[in-house]
């Protein structure tokens, strides 16, 4: 089997048209492939999500993970632009939207590529994911663990995003959404109030909670990380890939 | 979980970063991932300089427990010296 594949830094046009550094991976064949927009998780840009990336490709996969922190630091080592993106507030939601919309552009212009193309994050990511697949057309969109998709937000918690749980009657497309059944944030029945407001909008969705795991288990660098759990997550999100993102 | 909570104190003081001694400007304290510290969730503190760009930067990752013994420790040390020794505007 050839599986050659090629990974590097690029540019490509986000939000406002700005000019923002990515990280891609695309396997050396003529296609056509399905694309996956990696969404980074709030400690930035960083060598765990650019290896997502690449496995991505080694699936067969057109992948790239936009670098949400460009604007405010640009040529930073990924912690110290989490950082000072951070100090100046996060990242815009509107803004997001438009930085995925340029990944997912640059994906389905890719002369390998058969257009369809799905997106991916883990916490804040999760959220994010969902947040992108309600203002854009897609054809997958994974959440894994995102915080506050759905959910209330604890008395005195100065969070400075918002639910969007109200946003689940526009999604573009099918959604997995991968959770430990130990997570707080978000927790089982912030999981379960999702479902039902998915099932109120007739939308198609499939997920699955995983018991002894918590907040962050795919992540094998952390305290938290589940092999089991984490070895079937990614079985679950690359068959849901290969059914939605498939030729 | 990404608690997405942030607290900005305005500082003055220096800092030793990767490039050197650097004037401080921001302390930015949150509960939240750490990049190293080898826990889920640790008390976060960036001292930073903005004006100097994004490396401008002394961080620490600590445990809750570090962070308040941490509080207690400057409280005690400030507590022991003269009042206002330390301050921008030291006493005549």
């Amino acid at each position: 089997m050839y599986d050659a594949m090629l990974a590097e830094t690029i540019t490509l046009t986000g939000h406002s048209g700005d000019t923002i550094e990515a990280y891609s991976a695309r396997p050396l064949t003529a296609g056509p492939l399905g694309g996956v927009v990696v969404i980074h998780h709030m400690p930035g840009y960083d060598e765990g999500t650019k290896e997502m990336v690449r496995r991505f490709a080694a699936e067969g996969f057109n992948a790239v993970c936009p670098n949400l922190y460009t604007r405010e630091a640009p040529g930073a080592s990924p912690d110290d632009a989490s950082a000072t993106a951070r100090a100046l507030g996060g990242v815009p939601d509107e803004r997001l939207v438009g930085d995925v919309a340029g990944a997912a552009a640059y994906l389905r212009g890719l002369s390998s590529s058969n257009g369809r193309v799905g997106t991916i994050g883990h916490c804040s990511g999760g959220r994010q994911s969902f947040l992108a697949a309600a203002h854009l057309e897609l054809q997958a969109a994974v959440d894994c663990y995102g915080a506050f998709v759905t959910g209330t937000v604890p008395e005195g918690f100065p969070l400075q995003v918002q639910p969007i749980g109200h946003l689940a009657a526009d999604l573009s497309c099918p959604l997995l959404g991968i959770f430990g059944a130990d997570d707080k944030y978000p927790s089982p029945e912030a999981v379960a109030e999702l479902e039902e407001l998915l099932k109120a909008a007739g939308k198609e969705y499939e997920f699955h909670s995983y018991e002894d795991a918590g907040h962050g288990f795919f992540a094998v660098d952390r305290p938290g990380y589940r092999p089991q759990a984490a070895t079937d997550g990614w079985t679950k999100i690359l068959d849901f890939y290969r059914r939605h993102l498939g030729a | 979980m990404c608690t997405y909570l942030t607290e900005l104190a305005e500082i003055q003081g220096s800092g030793k970063s990767a490039t050197g001694y650097i004037p401080l400007t921001t302390a930015m304290v949150c509960v939240d991932h750490p990049q190293h510290a080898p826990f889920e969730h640790t008390v976060n503190i960036d001292f930073l300089n903005p004006d100097l760009g994004p490396s401008a930067r002394v961080a620490v990752e600590l445990t809750e427990e570090s962070a308040l013994a941490l509080i207690e420790a400057i409280r005690a040390a400030l507590a022991a010296a003269p009042p206002g020794l330390a301050s921008a505007q030291p006493p005549a």
